[in-house]
């Protein structure tokens, strides 16, 4: 019998695992992909935001600015890439600038720091800024993270302190019996005290597997071009003035990597799983972007991506026990700022559950995380001091981004370790090159096979049963 | 740090050929890096006939063509470090390497010959929206699976574009059993040399949609379907042309690009037509000592003219590292009409190389034109040419005597004058 179990490791399912490990708790996570945070955690803007945007009275205002103030100090304990670019939002004309004002009152109101640029101040750090921007406001602490790496890193952490995570473990029914529950899985019942629905595009299946829920889920897709390095047209996020209507709009953000990303768009879609971009989608991004921004060089994208947001008819995050069942937390409805918010969602999921379970602090409980090892930001003698220990981190795999195969070996290895080719790119880069992996990934496969104790025809590229070989070759 | 005549990045057919040459020319103190676990290259995965007709005067498969040259420098003593990446080279010719017995080591090289090859364009540099499947796969990747690893990608195979790897894949992978649907090529003409689109597609019944592209793939876990649309001049898609076909299977075949990353970290400049560096007559690029040839240089469809080019760039190096650099300063081998690059793309008119053969490609087939090479008014030479098509390479051969003196740039150029 588990105290808690958390059905999704998502940022919001990470982030509470990781803060519930600090207890003396039987918990454990059922993520239905075959790693962890593969939903919106996976696909989004990456963007910190500071808490100047959400509507007053919202727990989404509330949450975010205490999410965000919470983010550099975990991902300075999780060794997480952090990086603070500042966001310009650019005004275009009087009515635009007006709308700047309402956005400083709310961020004085909740002491988020901000400056004031004139065009002309703005343009000397932006050049690229469009004709049309008139005035901008900098919320110069605004942050980009790897959320893949925070949500995966989380988890890690959590798992090293007892937490269970199972994997391609789908939650599918849940039933109600002497006061605890059982949730029905592929690989048995998990028996537990106390749900926590954090399965984003997918909690409303969840939350109808115990009560008809008051909301529904209306999913939104968001598309994405993802410029070369070498073309950095930004310094800062460069956000439009939001609107009620298109919410925060097509921007330009610098990532933890040295990329810029290009988006999103937000259309409705009607399969929640939906992640596949589209030709209006990405012209969509296009036609958009020029607001803004001018000399975006689209050409030098070398990818195009799609994430899918758990927006539902709630305009707010629904944070809460479910009124007619005791003992099931919702944290559903968490679309942007979700990212930023989720330290304090998780804090806020802690608060409700201390109501009625008893928080025992686990005194062993360790909050950070060994960094791994990354030979490109190596020494030369640091380098060969990790050689002469292992020889694989001798053995170069990846040329594109000069990855060994030590690393590799370890990102398997490690807690919450990769399964899949996909899961060896998000942990160590591999394949995020230039060849996207067309040299490596044959190698990547080898390894994997070798690691896990299987044959390459059951090494899976990203998805579950996602195998990439067909059969052995006759000979 | 350890100092070394020359060291030669990269242990495939460049590479080889390179350093056979500098043992030839007396260049006895040299070393080969190659990352992978044995000489040769991108031939290893090549199981196929068609190499060294012109070399050896024989039809080899591409092992054997890498092992003639592999034999050579066993003969001659070089000496190859293999499982061995060259992670930094800078201007000044310091060679960073790394491997699991030394660790990582720099050494400081008299003259460096890049021979580094080739990469496939992956899907992100292609505009495919939908999905991410798997099931999709450049070429060359399918190509190494099946010749070196041993497995099939797929079942029902769909090929997008026509070079030559998607070619000689398609005939591969149906030979194995899978059913091969069509190639689609963007262009209104074949990006493959003539004799695989006879060979590995007519023969075999493949159609080939010339004017087409792939716009959008479908599938969760597994690539289930693609959409394919005509396109018009402009290359955009014609709406209402969609067709789709249900398949596993996806392969890339759209170019490749020489790996140009060691040159670029050094300051090299590269050449924008051909993503390699530029380089002058002796095959020397922008940073003084540092040569290049094969794929990395420019790409290739045969291998015995990357086999050629390699003993011009190590005939080079051994000159510089006994004479050091040609005198005076360079003039410019131009691009003219027609023409998409010329490789060299300089040349040192008070101390030109004695014989240079200018490599360059044409941007659209031709029935006939004549091959015009000038300098200011001058016409240095003129040439016949027929069938003239961008996905063969073509040659202009230049003498030292016509380049000696010269006081402008040379321009070479396709006119449509018989
Ligand atoms: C386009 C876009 C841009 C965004 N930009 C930002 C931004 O810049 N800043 C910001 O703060 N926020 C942003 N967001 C919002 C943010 O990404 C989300 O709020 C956050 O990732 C939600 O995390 P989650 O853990 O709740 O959901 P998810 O990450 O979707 O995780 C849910 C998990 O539950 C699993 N699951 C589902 N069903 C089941 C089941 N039956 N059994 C077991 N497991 C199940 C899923 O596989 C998944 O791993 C953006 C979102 C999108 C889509
Ligand atoms: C798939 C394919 C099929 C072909 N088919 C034919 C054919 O049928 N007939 C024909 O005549 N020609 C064919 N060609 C053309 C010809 O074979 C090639 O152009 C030629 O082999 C290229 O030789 P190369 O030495 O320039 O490059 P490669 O053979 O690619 O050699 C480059 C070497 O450099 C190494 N290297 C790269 N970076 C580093 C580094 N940082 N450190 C250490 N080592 C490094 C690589 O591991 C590789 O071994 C084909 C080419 C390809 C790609």
């Amino acid at each position: 019998m588990y105290d808690v179990v958390i059905i999704g490791a998502g940022i919001t399912g990470a982030m509470l695992s990781r803060k519930l490990s600090r207890y003396q708790l039987r918990i454990a996570v059922l993520e239905k992909e075959n790693d962890t945070a593969e939903g919106a955690t996976m696909a989004n803007s990456a963007v910190i935001h500071t808490g100047y945007d959400p509507e007053d009275g919202t727990l989404k205002a509330e949450l975010n600015v205490k999410g965000a103030q919470q983010y550099e100090e975990i991902c300075r304990e999780l060794h997480c890439l952090y990086k603070t670019v500042g966001a310009f939002i650019a005004a275009c004309g009087p009515e635009e600038e007006a709308q700047l004002g309402v956005l400083a009152a709310r961020a004085d109101a909740r002491g988020v720091p901000y400056r004031r640029l004139t065009r002309e101040e703005a343009i000397t750090e932006e050049p690229n800024l469009s004709d049309g921007v008139t005035a901008v406001l900098d919320f110069y602490t605004t942050a980009v993270v790897y959320p893949w790496e925070v949500a995966n890193a989380c988890m890690e952490c959590a798992c090293n302190n007892g937490v269970e995570l199972f994997l391609n473990t789908p939650c599918q029914a849940i039933r109600r019996e002497d006061g605890c529950f059982v949730i029905e899985t592929p690989q048995g019942d998990i028996q537990t005290r106390y749900i926590v629905n954090a399965a984003g595009v997918h909690a409303e299946d969840i939350h109808a597997m115990v009560a008809a829920p008051s909301w529904h889920m209306t999913p939104r897709r968001g598309e994405y071009y993802v410029l070369d390095e070498d073309a950095k047209p930004v310094q800062h996020i460069i956000f439009p003035v939001p609107s009620k209507e298109k919410g925060k709009g097509v921007l330009a953000i610098p990532t933890v990597h040295g990329n810029t990303l290009i988006g999103p768009n937000s259309d409705f879609v009607d399969d929640p799983d939906d992640n596949g971009t589209s030709v209006d989608g990405l012209a969509y991004v296009c036609a958009n972007i020029g607001k803004t921004l001018k000399n975006i060089p689209l050409n030098r994208s070398i990818r195009t991506f799609a994430g899918v947001r758990p927006t539902t008819t709630c305009p707010d995050f629904i944070i809460e026990e479910a009124a007619d069942v005791p003992h099931f937390i919702d944290a559903v409805s968490i679309e942007s700022p979700g990212l930023a918010s989720a330290p304090a969602v998780a804090d806020r999921l802690i608060e409700i559950l201390a109501k009625s379970l008893e928080l025992i602090p686990n005194e062993k409980a360790v909050m950070t995380r060994k960094a791994p090892v990354v030979l490109a930001e190596c020494s030369p003698e640091e380098r060969n001091a990790l050689i002469r220990e292992n020889p694989a981190y001798g053995r170069m795999i990846c040329r594109c981004c000069q990855i060994s195969e030590g690393e590799i070996v370890d990102c398997i290895r490690r807690t919450c370790g990769a399964r899949s080719v996909k899961g060896i790119k998000k942990r160590v880069g591999a394949g995020f090159g230039r060849c996207q992996g067309g040299f490596c990934e044959p190698r990547v496969v080898h390894i994997l096979a070798r690691e896990l104790g299987i044959s390459p025809l059951e090494v899976e590229y990203g998805a579950k049963d996602s195998h990439i070989l067909e059969r052995e070759n006759r000979v | 740090m350890k100092k070394v005549d020359a060291v030669i990045i990269g242990g495939g057919s460049a590479g080889l050929s390179a350093a056979v040459t500098l043992k030839k020319q007396g260049i006895e103190d040299i070393l080969v890096i190659e990352k992978d676990g044995e000489p040769g290259g991108i031939l290893e995965q090549c199981i196929h006939n068609g190499f060294g007709l012109q070399t050896f005067k024989e039809q080899l498969s591409g092992p054997a063509y890498a092992e003639r040259y592999a034999d050579m420098a066993k003969k001659l003593n070089v000496k190859i470090l293999l499982n061995t990446m060259v992670t930094n080279l800078t201007a000044d010719r310091i060679v960073e390497y790394v491997n699991a017995e030394e660790g990582c080591v720099q050494i400081q090289a008299g003259a460096v010959i890049l021979a580094v090859g080739c990469y496939e364009r992956p899907r992100g540099g292609i505009n495919i929206t939908g999905t991410r499947p798997t099931g999709i796969f450049t070429a060359g990747q399918a190509q190494r699976y099946l010749n070196i690893d041993g497995y099939m990608v797929g079942k029902r195979v769909f090929i997008l574009g026509s070079g030559d790897i998607g070619l000689i894949m398609a005939r591969r992978m149906t030979l194995e059993g899978a059913e091969v649907i069509g190639v689609a090529e963007l262009m209104p003409y074949s990006n493959g040399l003539p004799r695989n689109m006879k060979q590995c597609l007519e023969d075999f019944n493949i159609p080939l949609m010339l004017s087409h592209t792939v716009s959008k793939v479908f599938g969760k876990e597994r690539l289930e379907r693609i959409e394919v649309v005509e396109v018009d001049e402009n290359r955009n898609p014609i709406p209402g042309s969609e067709q789709y076909f249900d398949v596993d299977t996806l392969l890339l075949s759209c170019g490749l690009i020489p790996e140009n990353h060691l040159a670029e970290h050094a300051g090299i400049v590269l050449n924008p037509a051909t993503k390699g560096p530029v380089v002058d007559d002796r095959y020397m690029t922008s940073a003084e000592g540092i040569f290049a040839c094969g794929n990395g240089l420019h790409v290739h469809d045969l291998v015995d003219f990357v086999s050629l080019q390699a003993e011009r760039a190590a005939e080079g190096a051994a000159a510089y590292l006994k004479n050091g650099k040609p005198l005076g300063s360079t003039l410019q081998i131009k691009n003219g009409n027609q023409v998409s690059y010329c490789v060299p793309s300089q040349f040192y008119p008070d101390d030109p190389a004695e014989k240079l053969t200018v490599y360059f490609r044409v941007r659209t087939p031709l029935d006939a034109g004549t091959l015009v090479i000038r300098s200011g008014g001058q016409i240095i030479r003129k040439v016949k040419k027929r069938k003239l098509l961008p996905s063969v390479m073509e040659e202009a051969v230049l003498l030292g005597k016509q380049m000696n003196g010269l006081t402008d740039d040379i321009t070479v150029e396709i006119t449509g004058e018989e």
